[in-house]
C-alpha cells in the first residue's frame, strides 16, 4: 500500500513533536490508544488564559506512518484556534487532508479522540464540565 | 554500489538464481512437450527432464526419486499431505497433532478437517517457539493418524526437534509430516535420518521459481499413501493429477542441486552476516530477538524494537524490504499470531521486524541495514510517548489504556 505524499511529508518532517508541562493549569493532555493495539497518541494543548486561544500544541505518537501523520496534522490545525473551535475538528477532515485509505481511518479517529481528551483535560482542570463525546466511535 | 531497495525478506520468497533460470529457459520454447505424451520426442524430452529433476530433489533430502510428488508449492503439498492422510487412514482414527505456530496452510487445513469430523490438538510452544517431544507424546491417542510439525518456522526461523518427534511417532505407529518449506535448502534435511514420512517443500524459498513444489511421500517402512485431492489424469502415481509444470520442475530440480552443493559455503557466509546484523542491532537499548537463537535457521533474525511500532519503522527504512509482525501490515489489524503464540506481549509483536538474508545478500547491504534501522528506531523513539514514559520509569502496565 502506498502512502500519500502528505502522509510521507508529516512522517519525515513531523510538526510539533514534544512535551508540554502537564502540571500547568493551562495545559491539557490527551493520551489515547493502547500499546497492544499498536497505536498510542499523546496530544497536548497550551491555552492562552486571556484569549482562550490554543497557543501551542505538541504530540508524541507510537504507531504507523498514518497515525504519526494524523497527530502531526492535528497539532498544526490546533494552533491558533480557540478551544471551542478545536472541538469542531472532525476525523473525516483528517482523512481527506491526508488521503487516508479505509484501513487507516482509525488513525484519524484516534487523533480526534486525542484532541477531545486533551480539551476535556484542560476544561476539568479549569473547573469546567467535560464535553460529552456525542460521536461514539467504538 | 548499492542497488535500492535492498531485499531482506527472503523468508517470504527468494529471487531465482540465474543458474536456475538458465536451466529452465529451453523448457519454455524448445522442449515444451507434455511429460505425459508417451508417443513422441517432445513428450520424452519433458519426461526425461522431470525424471532428472526428481533425482535432484530426492538427493537434497535423502529420498528415493519415486517418493517425490510434484505439486504447485508448499501450500498444496501441506493440503495433500494432511487431507490425504486424514482420508486415507480414516478407518484408523481422526486425530491430528500440530502446533500453534504452524503456517496457515497447515492450520487452516486442520481447521477445515475439524469441520469434517477431525479432532485436532494444537500444541503450545514455549517462549522460544519450541515444542518438546514429551508434549507430542502426551498428546498421542489411539486414534491419532498424523503428527504435522514444521521443520523450521517462517517468522522466527526456530527449528523444531524433528528427529526426536519423528522417532516418537514411529514408536506409536503414527505418521509424521513436516512442513519443511523454510528448512530445505538451508540446513541439512534427511528424510531417512530424520525419520520423516511426509515432507512439504517449495522452490521459491530456495532460489527457484514460484508455483512449483513437492511432497515427499515415504514408500518403505512404512509405505505411506495419501488420497489425491484433485481428480484427473492420475499423474504422480495417482496422488496428484494435472499436467506437470515441466519448466518449473526443472527449476526446482536445479535449485535443489545448487543448494546441495553450495549449502555449507552459503550457510557459513550468510549466518556470519546475520549474526553481525543481529549483534549490531541488539546494541540498542530495549531490542530483543524473538524465538530461540540456538535452534534457528542460519539466515533469519526477528527482532523487536520496544516502544516503536513496526509499520511506522518500516516506513522509515523504505530502502529496505523486510517484514513486520505488526498488526498494521495485515488487513486483520491483529499482530502476528506466531509471536503471540510464543507468549509475547502484543506490544512486542507490534514492534518486530523480520530480516531474511539470502545467498545474494552482501556485506554492504548489511552495513546499510544496520545504520538505517538504527537511525529509524532512534528517530521514532524520540516521537514515541511510550519511550518517554519508559525513560521516566513509568510502568506501562500500570496505565489503564483506553481500548479502541
Amino acid at each position: 500500500m502506498a502512502y500519500s505524499e502528505k502522509v510521507i511529508d508529516h512522517y519525515q518532517n513531523p510538526r510539533n513533536i514534544g512535551t508540554l508541562d502537564k502540571s500547568k493549569k493551562n495545559v491539557g493532555t490527551g493520551l489515547v490508544g493502547a500499546p497492544e493495539c499498536g497505536d498510542v497518541m499523546r496530544l497536548q494543548i497550551e491555552v492562552d488564559e486571556e484569549t482562550g486561544i490554543i497557543k501551542d500544541a505538541k504530540f508524541k505518537t507510537f504507531g504507523c506512518g498514518s497515525a504519526i501523520a494524523s497527530s502531526s496534522l492535528a497539532t498544526e490545525w490546533l494552533k491558533g484556534k480557540s478551544v471551542n473551535e478545536a472541538l469542531t475538528i472532525d476525523n473525516m477532515d483528517i482523512v481527506e487532508e491526508l488521503a487516508l485509505p479505509p484501513v487507516k481511518i482509525h488513525c484519524s479517529v484516534l487523533a480526534e479522540d486525542a484532541i477531545k481528551t486533551a480539551i476535556n483535560d484542560y476544561r476539568v482542570k479549569n473547573g469546567l464540565e467535560p464535553i460529552e463525546d456525542t460521536k461514539k466511535h467504538y | 554500489m548499492l542497488d535500492f531497495p535492498i531485499y531482506l525478506d527472503n523468508n517470504a520468497t527468494t529471487p531465482v538464481d540465474p543458474r536456475v533460470l538458465e536451466a529452465m529457459i529451453p523448457y519454455f520454447t524448445k522442449f515444451f512437450g507434455n511429460a505425459a505424451s508417451r508417443n513422441h520426442a517432445f513428450g520424452w524430452k519433458g519426461e526425461e527432464a522431470v525424471d532428472y529433476a526428481r533425482e535432484q530433489v530426492a538427493a537434497l533430502i535423502g529420498a528415493d526419486p519415486k517418493e517425490i510428488i510434484f505439486t504447485s508449492g508448499a501450500t498444496e503439498s501441506n493440503n495433500l499431505a494432511i487431507k490425504g492422510v486424514f482420508e486415507m487412514y480414516a478407518q484408523k482414527g481422526n486425530h491430528i497433532i500440530t502446533v500453534e505456530t504452524e503456517h496457515k496452510a497447515v492450520l487452516d487445513t486442520c481447521k477445515h478437517l475439524e469441520k469434517l469430523g477431525a479432532e485436532v490438538t494444537y500444541l503450545k510452544t514455549d517462549i522460544q517457539g519450541l515444542i518438546t517431544p514429551e508434549q507430542v507424546e502426551a498428546a498421542i491417542r489411539p486414534t491419532t493418524v498424523l503428527i504435522s510439525i514444521m521443520y523450521a518456522n517462517n517468522e522466527i526461523g526456530v527449528i523444531q526437534p524433528v528427529k526426536e518427534i519423528a522417532a516418537l511417532a514411529k514408536k506409536h505407529g503414527v505418521l509424521f509430516h513436516t512442513d519443511a518449506t523454510q528448512a530445505v535448502g538451508k540446513i541439512p534435511v534427511d528424510v531417512i535420518a530424520d525419520g520423516i514420512d511426509l515432507l512439504s517443500l517449495t522452490a521459491h524459498k530456495m532460489y527457484g521459481p514460484k508455483g512449483v513444489g513437492a511432497l515427499y511421500v515415504r514408500r518403505k517402512n512404512p509405505r505411506v499413501k495419501v488420497t489425491s485431492q484433485m481428480d484427473g489424469g492420475g499423474h504422480e502415481r495417482g496422488m496428484r493429477s494435472g499436467t506437470l509444470n515441466v519448466t518449473g520442475i526443472v527449476g526446482l530440480g536445479k535449485a535443489c542441486e545448487i543448494c546441495k552443493t553450495d549449502m555449507e559455503a552459503d550457510t557459513a557466509r550468510i549466518s556470519k552476516m546475520r549474526d553481525r546484523l543481529e549483534k549490531e542491532l541488539l546494541t540498542m537499548e530495549e531490542a530483543y530477538v524473538n524465538g530461540s537463537v540456538e535452534h534457528r535457521l542460519p539466515h533469519i533474525t526477528n527482532i523487536s524494537f520496544k516502544y516503536v511500532e513496526g509499520e511506522g519503522l518500516m516506513m522509515g527504512i523504505k530502502n529496505l524490504a523486510v517484514s513486520s509482525g505488526s498488526a498494521c501490515t495485515s488487513a486483520s489489524l491483529e499482530p502476528s499470531y506466531v509471536l503471540k503464540a510464543l507468549g509475547l506481549d502484543d506490544e512486542l509483536a507490534h514492534s518486530s521486524l523480520r530480516f531474511g538474508l539470502s545467498r545474494f545478500t552482501t556485506e554492504e547491504e548489511i552495513d546499510y541495514a544496520i545504520e538505517h534501522v538504527r537511525d529509524a528506531v532512534l528517530k521514532l523513539r524520540e516521537m514515541s510517548p511510550l519511550w518517554e514514559m519508559f525513560k521516566e520509569g513509568i510502568d506501562l502496565k500500570s496505565i489503564v489504556w483506553a481500548e479502541h
